[in-house]
């Protein structure tokens, strides 16, 4: 029946939206588009990063080989695009992926785009180059790329170990522009050229990123915009308050939490919001290394005591979701259904009844009403981690736990967590695309660098491999569903909701579309417009 | 006077010398550096990735080595490179410091024209309701925090007339030019007005029972003449020490004052490089931010000579 709606509300959306762009008619060129900045990012380098404050202002600058569709909110392996690709196509024992690339574009200091760009770019992501990235987050992204091939200026290939349908999707992340390879990674990370609608004009650290029209960029005409322009406001509030009065087109992408934006509407009632799913989600890190969490029964406790519902209704009044490690439908397109959700032990509406089973297992381990398990529950201070830290304390005491909270600054967060000094922790973990390789390889498997937990199955590591390697969607599907269904069995990582966050822009801003599934793909602006 | 100069000046090294080696010691004292920043923001610790960072920032080398680096470009000009931007620390900072410098002096200024002149009032009509009012008007100012002040300034702005005065780097109008930097210097020199007007009224109330206060009044003197020139010249003294302690307190308030207005200053910029770690733009800033204390301190003591001309510096 949810699904229905679902539907419906799909529809619905669709059809206002198609309504929405016919009423707005053609598009205006010029303006600047002003937008705050949540925080100031490290340095402009897109392949270095880690959050979204990199991607959302210097996704502009450049071009991917393949991009989601920017008009579509769903990210999906059908809303793939090529963009610096003319098109793409797959060997027939799918190990080798071709690129054929458009002829003509050029970087924004002049020098022209070929296929040794593509390939220097996956070179240094694969640390096969001479010059090295500082920080490389998402080398494993390639593990199954053997290496990359260029036959002639436009053309090129990936030559895979084996057959890996979701390179593509990665490729279409944010995350994955093109570097040309006559500029620095060093360069790059202060004054980054790309082929793209928007050229750098300057990054001030914690003040503001300015971006400029190309005006020879490759998409005739393309972008509308003038200029982009972001002012780094970190205090919320600040920034709120400055887009209420007018002071800016649009608000930081996810940026505004579902109490935050009922402010925003009783202030600014013309504004446009829209409320997505952020494809971050909240879960429990348990170290199952040490006592008392190595006994599997205490850590089964953990997640049958969890009532997911109660952290959505008090920290998003109802809005977020619940759902295993992937994104649920029908935003996400590889999370498990609801019915076979609530087949898995804790997921079950029935909140007593999980917790009279948690109890049991407690009782079994040696604790109870007369002796209760003491436990510090690490997190980082930062609200998003503190808030349901202190909710599951809450919670926890429900099955004879008693919770202390553990607040550790950001600089030591991974730190300690790598040196295995907590017994649970709260954490979060954003996922930058919508797909099972991603999510599985880099939190569960066994050695990743992200799997905080050390959690190794390696029978679950072959699931991983069988799933990764089918090109039939509809058949990876319920493989997916079967492993994600197993992680939570073995309360790998509990998770506890998936976030959503809402973003607003004034009513003249036209042509911005919010990812629904992921919060790091859909910042490339070149199609924004403003209708002053 | 002049071997007391020469005395004074070798003290304000020693001085900034000790502060140095504390900067340098506390900020290494704190756990983590901006590797592991990077890192924690990434979500991944690669050692090896980690290692050459350290070395390529230098910050794996002994910390007498690290502290010779700095303390000696720092007396050479030479301020080193901020490990986030990668850009010259000193042209990191120098854009910065006269934004904090006009909000500062703003601010004082704020405070001394607001602080000094009610404090008169507030003494010379003790026990009446305009006392008391003025009274009420400086416990609120030294009660409100800052931040609190500055973000009610800036909802009512947007409540009553739709705009708000966050900062501007190219005010096209006399007015925004004025907003800029005169809504917040209000923000954060409401307490510090507050203060000067609570010690002012109680040093005006002590001068103003003197005998030559009652002698100037029986010769006839105005009350104007009475209040400001006898008296307030001579209570004067006590109100110069606290506006030179609070240019130093300033820079606390400064810090929210410059996030809750979004201005791109000194202070700010501090406290978001000690959160990097970013040990070149956070030393730096500090023993600026310290000699400027020194000074300001040394310039006061100065100031007490021309104030009051009994005050003689010997040895």
């Amino acid at each position: 029946m949810r699904s229905v709606w679902a539907l419906a509300a799909m529809a619905a959306l669709s059809v206002l939206t198609a309504s929405t762009n016919t009423l707005a008619g053609e598009p205006k060129q010029g303006g600047v588009l002003r937008m705050y900045h949540r925080d100031s990012p490290a340095n402009a380098s897109i392949l270095e990063g880690a959050t979204y404050s990199v991607n959302v202002p210097f996704m502009g600058v450049f071009n991917n080989l393949v991009i989601y569709d920017q008009h579509i909110a769903q990210n999906s392996p059908d809303t793939l695009r090529p963009e610096l690709a003319e098109s793409w196509s797959w060997s027939s024992d799918n190990k080798k992926l071709t690129f054929k690339l458009h002829q003509g574009v050029k970087w924004h200091d002049g020098k022209p785009f070929t296929s040794a760009d593509v390939k220097c770019t996956f070179d240094l992501l694969m640390g096969k180059s001479q010059q090295k990235l500082r920080q490389n987050p998402r080398k494993a992204w390639y593990n199954e790329v053997n290496g990359i091939t260029t036959n002639g200026d436009f053309e090129v290939s990936f030559d895979l170990k084996r057959p890996q349908p979701s390179l593509l999707a990665m490729l279409a992340s944010g995350y994955t522009p093109i570097y040309p390879c006559h500029v620095s990674p060093a360069d790059m990370r202060t004054h980054p050229i790309g082929t793209g609608p928007f050229k750098f004009v300057e990054f001030k650290a914690n003040e503001s990123i300015k971006l400029t029209r190309n005006p020879d960029y490759w998409k005739k005409g393309l972008p509308h915009l003038d200029g982009i322009e972001y002012t780094i406001i970190p205090n919320r509030s600040t920034a709120i308050l400055a887009f209420v009065a007018g002071k800016f087109d649009m608000t930081f992408p996810t940026h505004i939490t579902i109490p935050l934006l009922k402010d925003i509407k009783s202030q600014a009632p013309n504004a446009i919001c829209v409320v997505e799913p952020t494809n971050v989600s909240t879960n429990i890190i348990v170290n199952s290394t040490s006592a008392p969490f190595d006994n599997i029964d205490i850590r089964r406790a953990v997640a049958l005591a969890l009532d997911r519902k109660a952290f959505v209704d008090i920290l998003f009044e109802g809005q977020a979701d619940i759902g295993g490690t992937l994104l649920p439908p029908p935003q996400g397109i590889w999370g498990m259904p609801k019915d076979k959700l609530e087949t898995i032990p804790g997921y079950g509406p029935n909140v007593n009844a999980n917790r009279e089973e948690a109890k049991k297992l407690m009782q079994k381990a040696g604790y109870g009403p007369d002796k209760h398990l003491a436990v510090k529950i690490s997190t980082r201070n930062l609200a998003e981690y503190r808030d349901p830290a202190v909710i599951l304390i809450d919670q926890l005491k429900s099955i004879y736990i008693d919770g202390e909270l553990d607040v550790v600054e950001t600089a030591n967060w991974f730190p300690k967590v790598a040196r295995k000094d907590y017994m649970l922790g709260l954490n979060l973990t954003g996922n930058s695309v919508d797909d099972p390789d991603q999510s599985f390889y880099e939190n569960y498997s066994c050695g990743s660098e992200r799997n905080y937990t050390n959690y190794c199955n390696k029978e679950i590591e072959k699931l991983f491999d069988v799933q990764s390697q089918e090109t039939d969607t509809a058949k990876r599907k319920p493989l997916v569903w079967d492993i994600d269904k197993k992680l939570q069995e073995d309360v790998a990582r509990p998770i506890i909701f998936h976030a959503r966050a809402g973003t607003c822009w004034q009513p003249y801003v036209k042509g911005v579309t919010i990812m629904s599934n992921s919060s790091y793909n859909g910042f490339r602006y070149e199609d924004v417009w403003l209708d002053k | 006077m002049f071997a007391y100069l020469v005395r004074r000046l070798f003290l304000m090294l020693v001085t900034l010398f000790g502060i140095s080696v504390v900067i340098f010691l506390l900020l290494r004292i704190v756990p983590g550096n901006i590797v592991d920043i990077l890192f924690a923001a990434a979500g991944y610790v690669d050692p090896a990735d980690k290692a050459n960072l350290e070395k390529e920032l230098g910050i794996d080398q002994p910390l007498i080595v690290q502290y010779w680096h700095w303390i000696s470009g720092f007396l050479r000009g030479d301020l080193g490179y901020s490990y986030v931007s990668e850009k010259p620390a000193l042209q990191e900072i120098l854009p910065r410091i006269p934004i904090t410098a006009r909000l500062a002096g703003l601010a004082l200024l704020f405070s001394a024209s607001i602080g000094i002149p009610l404090g008169v009032i507030s003494a010379v009509k003790q026990g009446t309701k305009l006392d008391y009012a003025l009274r009420v008007v400086s416990l609120s100012g030294l009660s409100l925090p800052s931040f609190w002040l500055g973000l009610l300034i800036l909802t009512a702005s947007v409540a009553m007339f739709g705009q708000m005065p966050i900062f501007n780097p190219n005010p096209q109008t006399w007015l925004e030019a004025f907003a800029t930097y005169a809504v917040p210097a209000a923000a954060v020199g409401f307490r510090s007005a507050a203060l000067t007007m609570r010690i002012t009224r109680s040093s005006m109330l002590e001068v103003l029972r003197q005998d030559y206060i009652r002698t100037a009044r029986a010769k006839g003197a105005s009350d104007a003449a009475v209040n400001y020139h006898h008296a307030l010249k001579n209570a004067i003294l006590p109100v110069i020490t606290v506006i030179g302690i609070e240019a130093a307190f300033l820079i606390g308030g400064l810090i929210v004052t410059e996030t809750v207005f979004n201005i791109p200053g000194v202070a700010r910029f501090l406290v978001e490089a000690i959160r990097w770690r970013d040990y070149p733009i956070v030393q730096n800033l500090v023993m600026f931010i310290a000699v400027v204390v020194v000074f300001a301190n040394f310039t006061v003591d100065m100031l007490y000579a021309v104030f009051d001309p009994r005050i003689r510096y010997t040895d």
